[in-house]
């Protein structure tokens, strides 16, 4: 990995449960994210996205165990002091929730929140403050933000709610931004709307932005690159062109072609068979061989190493290596 | 999929159904101010086909389905099934009905009772139907095997399963009062992106095999164009665009449904369709007129005068919007590349 990496996960591990019985939400994760590129990690439930997304900003529960490292702006995360991790988060690294309509204080008007946020992440004086605040909303492309400031939650739609937060995520020009399902709760038209004001803060800051999702349709039509994760690990990772046009796992490959396509045609859709398996059911070999139709023995005993299909390819699959 | 021989009367006819809500108002002497969930809406549903219901959030969608399950009473029009005024039941009319049309909703973790036995939520419509425990008992392996999963599977507890497994034991439910038509809210919404696949096809497996009539509610229209023989889309309590799948997802015409599929489609690049303003209308105060035109870049004086009827564009296929010819003539849609 070169320095240029705004982010880069080194070994990452991320377990919950006992020691005895480790539950492995996250395992052996190496990920570079560059300045300014828009990447998306998909995953089923229990793929470990929303974990490996929290540990980006040092933000998961006091009882998991992490292992590996975390380096931001050539700084370890993980020899950070809380005051050192309290002055990074919402000035260099911000984090939006899924779910809008929680993420707001009902009690509490949009420009006390907003006004907040400004002052102690961007250092806004008091004198500022007020217009500030309707220059942030007016970037999200919020209606009527003079009214807003003085609205409670409550009085504003989950997409405007999303709108305020992003605005308030995005108020101090961070290096990087972290979303989990960011759109998963909004309608689909109001979806694009969002995702379109992800693309205009990278162009406005040149900031990054990673988007955790288990939309596929939103990656294709957000991110540089996508990242697919399988019970903790990652299965395969490349620019969306790519992976969409020719992707290599069997994982990947049998996803992509159970979802139903709008321009597609009918008839029995191809099945990934089995179950999405459990954490509890992680081992010492490939988590997909019991549903894979390419499993070989090698499969079932061994971890897949990594295979390079191009520069910025990668998939972890024994199945490649065997293949011209 | 799709029946010869019920052209003459379809299973479903729904005509002008409407449904209002009276929300009250903010403060001590507020009155009340109805809300239209529900407004004039009709369609046709031919037995053995599928109807599939789209719409976001607030568009009714969910209202029509609960009219049809009778969880809420129309405030006007009909509901026809079987040639017979479900408003106008007498009671063995209403039992019939229970038998007739069964459910199947979005949350497999809300819709079985943590309490009960797979084998006893899989015979509880039996049982309501006064079903002998001995025939239940004989049904159950039956009905369990026939949605894929084992047939010893009703001694467990609904928990032991995972989401596609208890969509299963939902579906083996509805089915097993031998139903004609189902309704299924959202049924593979809140599944993995790897399971849902295997619950469409058993959907579309079981529709050709027992001659099930489906009423699909669902956003994702992708899902929806999959399994549909007809599709309506409703946007604040109307109907704007209906008529066969193929013809209102492959070239949509109402500026609303152009622009979902175009979300849908992945495709083209996010933005190309931007609205000029992106909220939805407050439903207490709908927009004079079109209720899509705050929305709409191609809205004019017309669209705020007049509210659109469904006019017909070819092949059944019937569209509410005044410039529905002129925008399709300036911005025609390309050809389907499958």
């Amino acid at each position: 990995m070169t320095t240029s990496n705004l982010l880069e996960l080194r070994d990452l591990c991320v377990s919950y449960g006992t020691p005895e019985r480790p539950l492995p939400a996250v395992a052996h994760v190496d990920l570079a994210i560059r300045p300014g590129e828009i990447i998306g990690i998909a995953g089923e439930s229990g793929s470990g996205k929303s974990t490996l997304c929290s540990a980006m900003i040092r933000a998961l529960p006091d009882e998991a165990r992490v292992a590996g490292d975390i380096v931001f702006a050539g700084r370890s995360l993980n020899a950070m002091g809380a005051a050192e991790l309290r002055r990074l988060r919402g000035r260099e690294i911000s984090m939006i929730l899924q779910n809008p309509m929680t993420s707001l204080d009902p009690l509490f008007t949009i420009g006390d929140q907003l006004g907040e946020v400004l002052t102690t992440r961007a250092g806004v004086s008091a004198a500022e403050r007020g217009r500030r605040m309707v220059d942030v909303l007016r970037a999200v492309h919020l209606t009527a933000p003079e009214r807003r400031v003085h609205q409670y939650p409550h009085e504003l739609s989950g997409g405007m709610r999303q709108r305020v937060l992003i605005g308030m995520a995005s108020s101090a020009a961070p290096k990087l931004l972290l979303a989990d399902e960011p759109t998963t709760a909004l309608d689909a038209t109001i979806q694009e709307e969002i995702l379109v004001l992800f693309n205009e803060i990278r162009d406005r800051h040149g900031t990054a932005i990673v988007v955790v999702t288990h939309d596929l349709g939103v990656i294709r039509r957000l991110c540089d690159r996508i990242v697919i994760m399988y019970l903790g690990r990652i299965v395969e990772e490349g620019p969306v062109e790519t992976i969409f046009e020719s992707p290599q796992h069997p994982y990947t490959r049998a996803l992509l072609d159970s979802i139903p396509r709008i321009d597609g045609k009918r008839g029995a859709l191809r099945t990934i068979p089995g179950q999405v398996p459990s954490l509890a059911d992680a081992g010492e070999n490939c988590a997909f061989a019991p549903r894979c139709a390419r499993v070989q023995p090698r499969c079932r005993a061994e971890i897949p190493r990594e295979t390079r299909i191009a520069d910025d390819h990668r998939a972890f699959c024994w199945d490649l290596e065997l293949r011209p | 999929m799709s029946g010869e021989a019920q052209i003459a009367m379809p299973l479903v006819r729904v005509r002008g159904l409407t449904k209002q809500f009276h929300a009250r108002g903010l403060g001590l002497f507020a009155t009340t101010r109805p809300v239209v969930a529900v407004d004039d809406v009709s369609f046709d549903i031919p037995a053995g086909t599928t109807f599939g219901l789209v719409g976001e959030s607030g568009s009714g969608k969910t209202t029509v389905a609960k009219m049809m399950l009778k969880l809420e009473k129309p405030s006007g029009g009909a509901i026809e099934i079987a040639g017979r005024d479900i408003a106008a039941h007498d009671a063995s009319e209403r039992a019939a009905y229970r038998r007739m049309v069964q459910a199947v909703l979005q949350d497999p973790y809300g819709a079985l009772s943590p309490r009960l036995r797979v084998r006893d939520i899989v015979g509880e419509p039996m049982r309501a139907q006064g079903e002998t425990q001995a025939a239940i008992d004989a049904a159950v392996p039956r009905l369990l095997e026939s949605v894929g999963l084992a047939r010893e599977a009703g001694t467990r507890y609904p928990h032991q399963f995972s989401g596609g497994q208890r969509q299963r034991v939902a579906i083996a439910r509805a089915i097993s009062v031998n139903p004609r038509l189902l309704v299924l809210d959202e049924p593979v919404s809140a599944l993995d992106v790897s399971i849902r696949a295997q619950i469409l096809n058993l959907l579309v497996e079981m529709q050709a095999r027992l001659g099930l009539t489906y009423l699909f509610i669902g956003h994702d229209l992708a899902i929806v164009n999959h399994i549909s023989t007809s599709v309506g889309v409703m946007y604040f309590g109307r109907m704007v665009e209906i008529g066969p799948a193929d013809s209102v997802l492959g070239r949509p015409l109402h500026p609303y449904t152009r622009r979902l599929v175009t979300v849908a489609s992945m495709r083209e690049p996010f933005g190309s369709q931007r609205l000029g303003s992106g909220e939805l209308p407050d439903p207490h105060n709908p927009p004079s007129g079109c209720h899509f035109r705050t929305r709409c870049r191609f809205a004019d004086a017309q669209c705020a005068a007049a509210r659109p009827a469904l006019r017909p564009a070819g092949d059944g296929h019937q569209v509410a919007c005044h410039h529905f010819e002129a925008i399709e003539a300036a911005q025609p849609r390309a050809a389907r590349t499958a």
